[in-house]
């Protein structure tokens, strides 16, 4: 233990720790900007300058480890002075233009510029705008918000190693940019989006299409619909202030009826579905010499980023679409048939926790009718929140809903699609008991749960021992990548998850996530999934039911026309 | 006379491109006795030397190579520094084109003492003939086993590369340095860790200055102790100078410390050119303080020149004559720092440019007390919060003009104006 002063106040704090960590485990706030608890320390801000004793300049507490005796203070004249200097120079070069951003109450800089008590600000403005990067469908970048504080930069080639990011220039034309000054779809960005989700202003944020989900309620000719992906609900609850990990499925159900959708599904129906098609897939694979190891499909980003930097290793990418895309195939065939509607007249809508997504549904691949899009608009978390505050619903006080028929049936198998992890148990508890003929003993596969990079199991099928692997976001990936394409890889079935800890931590989810959130939402998946009476897909009436009356059988004809895909190499341009 | 030519005395006299000739005046000779001798009482010497990095900093040199002998581990570095990219600063490029031998007879009694493997010289990329100048001492050095495997076949080996400078005066800085030389752009790191913890590609690191390493040999020679007694308490040695500006004389001088700055402007540079009056003099280069006349009588010495808390020991006195302005060279300053902040702090990426708009009101005659104001709490706040030296530096001319010539600001407000 290291013994300090901060601000008059005796503490004794673990060796090592940071002046920053040393105050907020004690309560003492020190305001920051560039810092991100997952990050690396960026000390770029410096806004959390502190007055250390015998010291002459102010230091930073983010970068700054303790020593004993050190007599610190946090918000002597000095330092607020400093703080507030600062803020106004970024301020100074900063859009500012606070109510038509989409971070307006959410963004790091006004609240800073609130807490520190800015009113006006003593330097002249020397923006000069520079145009917006929106060319891609995913993600708005807007360099006249960016504060410079690199957090996306770290995000994305020390968290996900993709490295599209960098730092252009130097002095105040400094710039964040995708690598020599191009714009996102020019290069191998994914659009896993979490340099949005880190993003402390309105510099990069999802494209909002909310507008376009409005439009289409109130239009009298469309018959609306929505489907809620399994990630969604452990964390809406969140953009109406709840803690993270609250389950809120059937308030989301309420809400967005409430909103005016006509039905309201569960994008979880067609997880099942995909485990029934992946799972054959990968049974078709071993039994018959294909291509191994298989990997799984589900995750855009994930798509992106093989097209992009993996092309040699598509042929063991399982051709499954996503269960977002195999739900809108559904919605324009089988739904709409049901139904008796024009598929055009059908406008799907996907709640979603990713801004990768948002690209997939506009791939040419992912149309059952020609020129007609299977899922219309993805909005992510986010914006669902948007929609839920624009029309006033207290959506904590809701009352609970269940989801529509005939995509009503679930079970836990695909809600926990929604963390590391998920598909592969999902996967495991299915292939398992159609191989071996027997139940499983004990359905949780916890090897392959949690945060870890790579996580790993064994399971016997057909009496042979076999290696199944977990890839959480895209750093990990590219290490599975990597052996796949030497041909070392020991495993048979791979899962892939762009984001770290899965899709509860997707770029399209509430802001703030850290790691403490993603165990809080993953604590509440794996509770969703204790829960449901039927935990195993092959074991879910209603897919039996759709096979039956629509489907054939898995990997059928029609399958292969309606859910399953194909991948291309896509080198240098990924908006092809 | 007030010069005293230890660390420059082959300087003009021997073939800067002839290893016989640095040989001839006792060149390695100190090397070679030191490879005999024990590692620690060799740094020891230097700690008794009370040697002061002479980049500017003035930090410790025995501190540094003890942090670096300390790390273990097969790859240790060495880099010299020879960037010297601020303006009224060439006191290094006179060693290199002079005297090379004794820069990498110095690299190579650190190395020696802190068991280093590979060194690096980092010259500025505009200083063609000392990178030639070296290249050729490297090459000879290397003829004679003094650079290499099994150095004079001891079980020592060490080489040294030269790396030409990315053109940037933040480069300079330790580790925009090591991260140039990386083949990134020259941006600084957060500290901890520090260069002899996690230096160059990760690996413990010593980075020390051209001059600082043409001094080691002469203190291993003549002894740590007799090396203090030159100079005054708290400054051993001496020192190069850069003397530039409205001189009679300008070029390099090298000086105990002691020596006041009206002796350098007097006695070695002969006056103000043209006889005009002096109206201020800079020291350091364009980071350190500019200084009235009356000051002039002030001994070079760390402990001073800290005083302005800049970086002012690179060695630099600039002589400006009453033909200008403040204004003229403070434009100057915040313009040349405008253009080489590396961009990556606050303070120093957006104050430069705060700076110059305010200046520019006093040069208009619309500047008001709020400016004066504004001014000097930037600079002050630039000067505590930057992350690197360049920031912390930069404001060190206005800081100190409002502090020495406050009557020139105030003549140049409005008024009327708040
Ligand atoms: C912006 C900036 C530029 C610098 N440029 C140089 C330089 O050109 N040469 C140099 O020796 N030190 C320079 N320094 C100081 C170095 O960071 C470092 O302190 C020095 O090389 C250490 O050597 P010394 O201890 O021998 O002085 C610079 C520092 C800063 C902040
Ligand atoms: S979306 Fe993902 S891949 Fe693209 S720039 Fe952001 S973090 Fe990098
Ligand atoms: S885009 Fe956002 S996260 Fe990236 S540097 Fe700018 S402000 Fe920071
Ligand atoms: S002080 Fe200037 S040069 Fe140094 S890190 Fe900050 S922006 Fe870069």
């Amino acid at each position: 233990m290291v013994n300090l002063r901060i601000n008059n106040r005796e503490l004794a704090v673990a060796e090592g720790s940071t002046i920053l960590e040393a105050a907020r485990t004690n309560n003492i706030k020190i305001p920051t900007l560039c810092h991100y608890p997952d990050l690396g320390i960026q000390s770029d801000c410096r806004i959390c300058v502190v007055e250390i004793e015998g010291q002459k300049g102010l230091a930073t507490s983010c970068s700054t480890i303790v020593r004993d005796g050190m007599v610190v203070k946090t918000n002597s004249p000095r330092v607020l002075n400093a703080r507030k200097t600062i803020t106004e120079l970024i301020l100074a070069n900063h859009d500012a233009n606070c109510t038509a951003c989409p971070k307006n109450l959410s963004c790091e800089l006004q609240s800073l510029a609130n807490k520190l008590g800015i009113d006006e600000n003593r330097f002249q403005s020397v923006l000069t705008l520079s145009p917006l990067d929106e060319g891609n469908p995913a993600l708005i970048r807007n360099p006249n918000r960016c504060i410079k504080c690199g957090r996306c930069v770290d995000v994305c080639k020390n968290i996900q190693g993709v490295g599209v990011l960098e730092l252009m220039g130097r002095s105040h034309h400094l710039k964040i940019v995708p690598a020599f000054d191009h714009c996102l779809s020019d290069l191998f960005c994914t659009y896993c989006g979490q340099c949005a989700a880190v993003c402390p202003v309105g510099a990069i944020t999802e494209k909002d299409d909310t507008d376009i989900v409005w439009r289409a309620l109130n239009h009298h000719d469309k018959h609306v619909i929505v489907q809620v992906a399994p990630a969604i609900r452990v964390s809406l609850a969140e953009e109406a202030n709840m803690n993270p990990g609250t389950v809120c499925t059937g308030k989301i159900v309420t809400a967005l009826k409430l909103l005016g959708f006509d039905q309201v599904f569960d994008t979880d129906f067609t997880a099942d579905l995909t485990i029934i098609e992946e799972g054959n897939e990968l049974i078709h694979r071993l039994t018959s010499g294909g291509v191994l190891p298989m990997m799984t499909s589900c995750c855009p980003g994930w798509i992106n980023f093989a097209e992009q930097h993996y092309p040699e290793i598509l042929p063991h990418i399982s051709s499954c679409k996503s269960p977002q895309q195999m739900f809108g195939a559904l919605a324009k065939t089988y739904y709409a048939e049901k139904m008796g509607l024009e598929p055009a007249n059908v406008f799907v809508v996907s709640i979603m926790p990713c801004t990768a997504k948002k690209y997939e549904a506009g791939r040419k691949e992912m149309r059952a009718n020609e020129d007609l899009p299977d899922v219309d608009v993805v909005l992510t978390t986010r914006e669902l929140g948007k929609m839920l505050r624009q029309m006033g619903i207290d959506f904590a006080n809701l009352a609970e809903t269940p989801f529509d028929d005939p995509f009503g049936i679930t079970t836990g198998a695909a809600a926990i699609f929604g963390a590391s992890g998920g598909v592969m148990e999902a996967a495991l508890r299915t292939v398992y008991e159609v191989v071996n003929g027997e139940p499983l003993t004990n359905l949780d596969f916890t090897d392959v749960r949690g945060l870890d990079g790579v996580k790993e199991t064994v399971v016997k099928l057909a009496e042979k021992p076999y290696r199944f692997a977990v890839a959480n976001n895209l750093k990990n990936a590219r290490l599975m990548a990597e052996a796949v394409k030497a041909g070392t890889s020991p495993y048979a079935f791979i899962e892939v998850m762009c984001c770290p800890g899965g899709c509860i931590g997707g770029g399209g989810q509430p802001y703030g996530t850290i790691t403490k959130t993603r165990l809080d939402r993953i604590k509440a998946t794996y509770q969703v999934d204790a829960a449901m009476p039927i935990r195993k897909s092959h074991e879910n009436p209603a897919i039996a039911k759709l096979y039956q009356e629509y489907l054939d059988r898995p990997l059928g004809e029609q399958s292969h026309n309606l859910l399953h895909t194909h991948y291309h190499a896509r080198r240098g341009k990924p908006n092809n | 006379m007030i010069e005293m030519r230890l660390v420059s005395k082959r300087c003009g006299i021997i073939n800067p491109l002839s290893i016989d000739d640095y040989q001839k005046a006792d060149g390695y000779e100190t090397f070679r006795k030191a490879l005999a001798r024990d590692k620690i009482k060799l740094i020891e010497e230097i700690e008794k030397s009370a040697l002061r990095g002479r980049g500017g900093a003035g930090f410790p040199v025995h501190l540094k190579i003890m942090g670096l002998a300390k790390e273990t581990g097969p790859v240790k570095y060495v880099i010299c520094n020879a960037d010297e990219g601020e303006p009224g600063n060439f006191k290094d490029r006179y060693l290199m084109e002079n005297d090379p031998h004794a820069i990498i007879e110095g690299m190579l009694i650190t190395a020696y003492m802190a068991s280093a493997t590979k060194g690096f010289i980092y010259i500025r990329g505009e200083y063609n003939h000392a990178y030639n100048t070296l290249e050729w001492a490297i090459a000879e050095a290397r003829r004679l086993k003094l650079l290499g495997d099994a150095i004079l076949d001891t079980e020592f080996s060490f080489d040294i590369e030269l790396r030409s400078g990315g053109g940037s005066y933040v480069c300079g800085e330790e580790f925009a340095l090591i991260e140039s030389i990386e083949g990134k752009p020259g941006r600084t790191r957060v500290k901890p860790p520090f260069p002899t913890q996690k230096g160059l590609y990760g690996l413990p690191t010593l980075i020390n200055n051209v001059e600082t390493f043409a001094t080691i040999p002469l203190i291993i020679k003549m002894g740590g102790k007799a090396y203090a007694r030159i100079g005054t308490k708290s400054s051993t040695g001496t020192k190069l100078i850069s003397l530039s500006g409205n001189v009679n004389e300008k070029g390099v001088f090298e000086i105990p410390f002691g020596v006041t700055i009206r002796q350098v402007i007097e006695e070695l540079g002969h006056g103000v050119a043209n006889g005009r009056k002096l109206k201020m003099v800079q020291l350091g280069g364009a980071c350190g303080p500019i200084i009235p006349e009356y000051m002039l009588d002030m001994m070079i010495d760390f402990e001073r020149f800290e005083e302005f808390e800049s970086k002012t020991g690179a060695g630099a006195i600039i002589v400006i004559d009453d033909r200008f302005d403040i204004f003229d060279i403070l434009m100057n300053v915040v313009g040349f720092f405008e253009h080489e902040s590396c961009g990556k702090c606050t303070p120093c990426r957006e104050g430069h440019q705060q700076l110059r708009i305010i200046l520019q009101k006093f040069i208009d005659k619309t500047a008001g007390v709020k400016d004066l104001v504004s001014l000097e709490s930037l600079a002050r706040v630039m000067h505590q919060t930057s992350l690197c030296g360049l920031g912390q530096t930069s404001p060190t001319a206005i800081i100190s003009t409002l502090r020495y010539f406050r009557d020139d600001y105030i003549d140049r407000m409005d008024s009327l104006i708040l």
